[in-house]
């Protein structure tokens, strides 16, 4: 007896298989087929899509579940939840964790949990330096034969330039991809917010767009040389796509993702010092949205990532400057993406769609974001004109740091799928 | 008097948020006050009862000295609770340290604290009125009211007067409020000092940046030195200070660039030979001990309004 399903009559977008047609979804133990004959129709399980986008599962390769050692803030479980809710099916976790992933018995102990606990895929990633410490490289070859998709000191940018260079020349050997997080911390001792009028007028420390800039330069310099493949996480700043845009056009291997709320808010948010818009990096000007935005349409920036960083309540219940950095996004990340760039008419659907599917699980190489036939049955069925409010008290996710709170957003995640068994039915999680 | 004076706020955080008319009654206020003070009735009814708790979680003197003295010239009980022997230092956060006080029922926090913002924070933690005395760089209201009040008894009127703040403007909360306070009441305002700490962003709240000193000197009515803040700077923002004296320090020499009847006016603490000389600050053209002086009444009057429209009660004043 095998297990079927069948999704009738949604608007099918599929960027990377340039399909975009109201049509039906069929998929066999798993895997996603192109036709069911009709005593497979007969005993498959029907769905309704009708009215509906039926996309492949959306992808994100930038995310904080908090497993091991933080699990106040987020875990396997309540994490896979969120991202279930919010149209996901694959996730990138970051290696920031307590202990951090510098060593494979730290993999293999989130991947047990991953088994036990998670409700979509999670492909975890392992630090580029021991103990993220930015001096030694970490075993990067037992990392990738625990299972780790994707090489990276995320927060904790490696300063060093020659430790930097041989992270990712080793990492290259493996086939791995470099995410780095890119901040000069000689630039941003004690900041807070982007530096600029805001800040100025708000007595906070600011973090200079140069920050950035200067490491994306020099990542650039160094897959160039290298020829390992960097990919800039977060890119906030428009001098750091400026010069990603021309290194590509070089054929330097690198990459960037921007992150929801850099394409929608600026720094002006803070001017009531809200530590629910406190993030690294910092939102930045109208004229970096912007740039964002243009890297998004011409293809310089290759995916949208959100940066889910779970905080407790109490943990951003206090002064604006003893904060943490971070917000989540997860699950409302389609909503506020569309939002930004559909609904506004930046780009079209399909484009949204790829942003947030296979092109960044090409990135990382994941068996995910398409629909083609023989691919894991992961879909996402989701409303792109139904409005809702966002109420993170509400959230799957164990935190409510979440700058869309209160915000009514256009689309609506209405049902998610892994492996061709439904996991989220708009309302409940289902797994 | 007293009929025609309203105010409609519990707290008083920011400059920025306050119309010229209400700075002018905190002055009309603070006038009474003064004219009470000097003939010698220094002891107010108003706080009468009342307990204001003077919460300093950064080291401060002049600025807790003032309010302490205006809260109990207004006869309230004040108790002052320094960073030091807090329960922050134990772990608490601001909102229980607050919460706490208001439960031992606290009638006004007057806070001082090194990060910015964090009197925002308090006022929407506490139904009390909180009263900033000062928060990281961003804003320090009571000293700039003063340093407003100081300059219309000298000149009357601000409009069109022009006022140069000289010194650290980046890390300062001082400047940033006088910058603010000072064009809603009609001056002009010059900013001067090291590019480093004078960056020209500031241009975006109105001021004129300026790093060439006699420039910035020449046409001002009176200028405004600021204490380089040590403690505020990583060795990263100017080379030193005898480089910054040799360079911004002022003097009797560069005084003579200034205007005959300019005044010279600091917020305290001074640093004698750094941002000033010596003869100067002792000279007559120096106001510097009328603004302590004014500091007094100027808060005593922000106290009273505060608390007056907390309590819902009209607006009484010394006669």
């Amino acid at each position: 007896m095998s297990n079927i399903l069948w999704i009738q009559g949604g608007r099918v977008i599929d960027p990377a298989n340039n399909r975009d047609s109201v049509s039906d979804v069929f998929a066999i133990d798993g895997k996603l087929v192109g036709s069911l004959n009709e005593a497979q129709k007969a005993e498959a399980t029907q769905v309704d899509a009708s009215g509906l986008v039926v996309a492949p599962g959306l992808v994100d390769i930038h995310v904080h579940f908090r497993y091991p050692g933080q699990t106040h803030k987020e875990d396997i479980s309540s994490g896979t939840k969120a991202a279930a809710a919010g149209g996901f099916t694959s996730v990138v976790c970051m290696p920031n964790t307590s202990p951090v992933c510098d060593n494979a018995g730290t993999i293999q102990r989130i991947m047990d949990e991953v088994r036990r606990k998670a409700v979509i895929k999670v492909y975890p990633t392992g630090c580029l330096t021991l103990g993220m410490q930015g001096e030694h490289l970490a075993p990067t070859g037992q990392l990738k034969n625990a299972g780790v998709v994707a090489m990276t000191d995320d927060g904790q940018c490696v300063q060093n330039n020659e430790i930097m260079r041989r992270a990712v020349e080793y990492a290259k050997m493996f086939d791995l991809i470099i995410m780095d997080h890119c901040q000069d911390a000689s630039l941003t001792k004690g900041a807070v917010m982007n530096e600029g009028e805001w800040s100025l007028r708000l007595g906070l420390r600011g973090w200079p767009k140069a920050a950035e800039d200067i490491i994306v330069a020099r990542n650039v310099i160094l897959a160039e040389i290298t020829g390992a493949h960097i990919h800039m996480q977060h890119v906030s700043s428009s001098a750091s796509v400026d010069i990603l845009r021309r290194a590509k056009e070089r054929g330097v291997p690198v990459s960037g993702e921007a992150s929801p709320h850099h394409i929608e808010f600026t720094d002006a948010k803070l001017a009531d010092y809200d530590t629910g818009f406190k993030m690294n990096p910092p939102l930045r000007t109208d004229a970096d949205r912007e740039a964002l935005i243009q890297g998004l349409c011409d293809g310089t920036l290759d995916c949208i990532a959100t940066d889910h960083a779970p905080h407790t309540p109490t943990e951003k219940d206090c002064e604006f400057d003893y904060a943490p950095f971070g917000i989540i996004g997860l699950e409302n990340s389609l909503a506020s993406n569309l939002g930004t760039l559909y609904h506004s008419k930046r780009l079209s659907l399909n484009e949204v769609i790829a942003l947030m599917t296979h092109k960044g699980a090409e990135l990382c190489k994941l068996d995910a974001g398409t629909l083609s036939d023989g691919a894991p049955a992961d879909i996402c069925l989701f409303d792109p004109d139904e409005s809702w409010t966002v109420d993170a008290d509400k959230f799957f996710s164990k935190s409510r740091n979440c700058p869309w709170h209160g915000q009514t957003l256009k689309g609506k995640v209405k049902a998610t799928f892994v492996n061709g068994k439904q996991i989220f039915d708009g309302q409940s999680i289902t797994a | 008097m007293s009929q025609s004076l309203s105010w409609n706020r519990k707290d008083l955080i920011d400059v920025e948020p306050l119309s010229r008319e209400e700075i002018e009654t905190i002055f009309t206020a603070a006038t009474a006050f003064k004219k009470a003070m000097e003939a010698d009735d220094k002891k107010q009814p108003y706080l009468n009862g009342r307990t204001v708790v003077n919460l300093f979680l950064e080291p401060s003197t002049r600025t807790r000295l003032a309010f302490e003295v205006a809260a109990s010239r207004l006869s309230a009980d004040t108790i002052t609770v320094t960073g030091d022997v807090s329960s922050l230092t134990k772990g608490e956060t601001l909102r229980d340290t607050a919460q706490n006080m208001a439960a031992l029922k606290a009638d006004m926090i007057i806070m001082r604290h090194s990060a910015s913002g964090a009197p925002n924070y308090l006022s929407k933690v506490v139904d009390i009125p909180v009263i900033n005395a000062g928060d990281g760089s961003h804003a320090h209201p009571t000293q700039a009211l003063l340093d407003a009040f100081t300059l219309l008894e000298k000149f009357g009127t601000l409009d069109g007067k022009h006022v140069t703040i000289l010194g650290d403007i980046l890390f300062s909360r001082v400047a940033r409020s006088n910058i603010i306070c000072l064009q809603k009441l009609g001056a002009k305002v010059t900013i001067a000092g090291p590019s480093t700490l004078v960056p020209k962003e500031f241009e975006a709240m109105g001021a004129t940046v300026c790093h060439d000193l006699k420039k910035a000197l020449k046409d001002a009515d009176a200028v405004m030195l600021l204490r380089i803040q040590h403690e505020r700077q990583a060795s990263t923002h100017f080379p030193s200070l005898g480089e910054y004296t040799s360079m911004f320090g002022l003097n009797m020499k560069r005084a003579a660039w200034l205007k005959p009847d300019a005044i010279i006016m600091h917020p305290g603490p001074i640093n004698r030979g750094v941002e000033i000389d010596s003869e100067l600050a002792d000279s007559n053209r120096s106001v510097i001990l009328q603004q302590v002086t004014n500091g007094i009444v100027v808060r005593m009057a922000i106290l009273h309004l505060c608390h007056c429209h907390h309590r819902s009660i009209p607006i009484e004043l010394p006669t």
